[in-house]
């Protein structure tokens, strides 16, 4: 009997540690790539031998990369902060005012949320061309809408429904007007809804290829993920692993850290967006 | 909603309820309006598009040209008939075969791990926060970075994937995954999977946390098998959740993108509909021919959700019959 508990929390901690080695060993193995130069990024390292800054030198110091890290801060920031304006007062209304449609219409924007972006390609890229922002930032602030905005007013509709009514009875009886509400009463109360939303929606921009690719045609004007994809070296027997990855953990590490420290959050925002019964 | 609502009137003539009524609709119109600019309308072009012969370079110069691109029938003068179109375009019907095959596997794999992990998490033992938040590193880096980190572990001379296969004797020469047509779809699936559980683990998570613990209690008094309990207790009691789940990355697979394109570039093995959509749109000069893949697209989706809502009765409002 007790051998048999033994190798029952023996077998569930190696399933444990299969996991964690499972779900970590790829970017820590990017890590130790990234400081490894020359022919030393062609021996395999299982533990990290080597210390070189050089890849990251290379990336930073090179002529567009930093020109595109700023672009992809400057879109995903305003992006998220559009969406979040948008979508506090739509979601109020979505959430504490009854009228008829509401659910079709509640039902429609996680339609939308749901689209397959290449379906919007054509006529974005018209749309684009036509309003004189192709290859611009704007171009890409404008198509992330698509998604950042659905995501956004379905999650916060969901925080505030939750929303205790008697703060807003109060505030009704003592005259307070529907934007009086809003600001006054729920923003405050929302402001943990919005950094995880807010965040999301970040991460979401940050990550966008798609419309990044399509919507930028040089190399300074370009973002983040379409600058790595773009990383080559004189032929294709030359991609410059070393710094890809460099470039790589540049970009992905404010990422982990930004998720680590939201952690139980961004778990809440992610389920409020599909499970709730 | 509130109780207020059905309030009195006030001094202008509307009641209080009205006034909400009215206050909703300006706060929603901005909303509406961005989405109709950046959903509906261009949703609105790429169908129009898709029945002209519109080309890159002449936004504005296609003529209308009925349902050609989706499939034309000619009669020749010696009574041959041809098609043409992509309904019959091998090339589109392989992406269609791809992107399901993708879609199938990927997230079936990733349900049942997803499941798996989500039950581990769901037990109590010490380092569990250390666990979740390991979990969360794939989900949080982006396509591209992972597609690149992948591509580089399946590289085939350098790559530490065959190094460790050889050395667990799995296999006896290297393999170049991402290049070889018969394994490209194998790496491509890997590191969907990879990237994707912890999502699917963190939502069946939330399913599982819903379900009462006294109920694990009292089978457990009652000497049922664990195995039963999961299946007789456990997987009907998250089944909603799951469902919910399911869709969420089945429309997320259905879609791919990114991670094909930059992990196998050009390979015929793993070509999705979105890739040779965009392929046709930008890079082949075939506006109004990708235009015509990509609300095809859209039509697949559109019908493959409503079946799956209407067959799978899924709840996603959220409302709970509220």
């Amino acid at each position: 009997m007790m051998d048999n508990k033994l190798l029952k929390n023996v077998a569930f901690y190696a399933l444990v540690v299969v996991i964690v080695v499972f779900s970590i060993f790829p970017f820590y193995y990017t890590i130790v790539t990234s400081f490894a130069t020359g022919t030393a990024i062609f021996e395999i390292n299982y533990f990290p031998r080597h210390f070189d800054w050089a890849n990251y030198q290379t990336v930073l110091g090179g002529r567009t990369f930093p020109r595109n890290i700023l672009n992809s801060v400057f879109i995903a920031t305003t992006t998220v902060v559009l969406a979040l304006f948008l979508a506090v007062t739509a979601s109020y209304a979505l959430a504490r005012v009854r009228f008829r449609g509401r659910g079709l219409l509640l039902m429609t924007i996680l339609a939308v949320s749901m689209f397959p972006q290449i379906a919007v390609l054509a006529g974005l890229f018209e749309l684009i061309k036509f309003l004189g922002l192709f290859n611009t930032p704007y171009a890409l602030i404008l198509s992330y809408t698509i998604f950042t905005l659905p995501f956004t007013v379905w999650v916060l509709t969901t925080f505030m429904r939750d929303l205790p009514v008697e703060i807003e009875e109060a505030a009704i009886v003592d005259g307070a007007t529907p934007w009086i509400i809003i600001t006054k009463v729920f923003l405050p109360l929302l402001w943990p809804a919005l950094v995880t939303t807010g965040l999301l929606a970040f991460i979401g921009a940050w990550n966008e290829f798609l419309f990044a690719l399509t919507f930028t045609s040089q190399e300074i004007t370009r973002t983040v993920p379409v600058a790595i994809a773009m990383l080559s070296g004189a032929s294709q027997q030359e991609i410059p692993w070393g710094p890809i990855m460099a470039a790589s953990v540049i970009v992905t590490v404010p990422l982990i850290v930004l998720v680590l420290i939201f952690q139980r959050k961004i778990v809440a925002g992610l389920t409020a967006g599909g499970v709730k019964g | 909603m509130t109780s207020a609502n059905t309030a009195g009137s006030t001094g202008n003539g509307l009641s209080l309820h009205q006034q909400r009524q009215k206050a909703a609709f300006w706060f929603l119109a901005p909303m509406l309006a961005a989405l109709f600019c950046v959903a509906a309308w261009p949703l609105m072009r790429t169908v129009w598009f898709s029945l002209t012969d519109t080309s890159l370079n002449d936004l504005y110069g296609g003529k209308w040209i009925g349902f050609d691109n989706y499939l034309s029938v000619r009669t020749l003068a010696s009574g041959k008939v041809i098609y043409r179109g992509t309904l019959v375009d091998p090339a589109w019907w392989n992406a269609v075969w791809n992107t399901v095959r993708f879609s199938v596997v990927s997230v079936l794999c990733e349900t049942v791990l997803g499941l798996m992990v989500a039950l581990v998490l769901n037990a109590e033992f010490r380092g569990r926060g250390f666990v979740r938040a390991a979990i969360l590193i794939p989900w949080a880096i982006p396509t591209i970075v992972s597609a690149k980190m992948w591509a580089w572990m399946l590289n085939d001379q350098y790559g530490i994937i065959n190094d460790m296969a050889l050395r667990l004797g799995l296999i006896t020469d290297k393999v170049a995954w991402t290049a070889n047509s018969d394994t490209a779809m194998y790496a491509v699936l890997m590191v969907d999977i990879w990237k994707t559980t912890p999502f699917m683990a963190l939502l069946c998570l939330a399913g599982l946390q819903m379900v009462p613990r006294d109920i694990y209690e009292a089978a457990k008094i009652d000497g049922i098998h664990p195995v039963k309990v999961f299946f007789r207790i456990t997987l009907p009691l998250i089944r909603p959740a799951l469902m919910v789940a399911v869709i969420f990355r089945m429309l997320d697979a259905l879609r791919v993108f990114d991670l094909i394109y930059v992990l196998t570039p050009n390979s015929k093995a793993t070509k999705t509909m979105s890739v040779i959509s965009r392929e046709n749109l930008i890079d082949f000069d075939k506006f109004a021919y990708g235009s015509a893949q990509s609300t095809l697209l859209f039509v697949i989706l559109a019908v493959f959700v409503l079946l799956y809502i209407w067959l799978g009765r899924v709840d996603l409002s959220g409302d709970g019959g509220k």
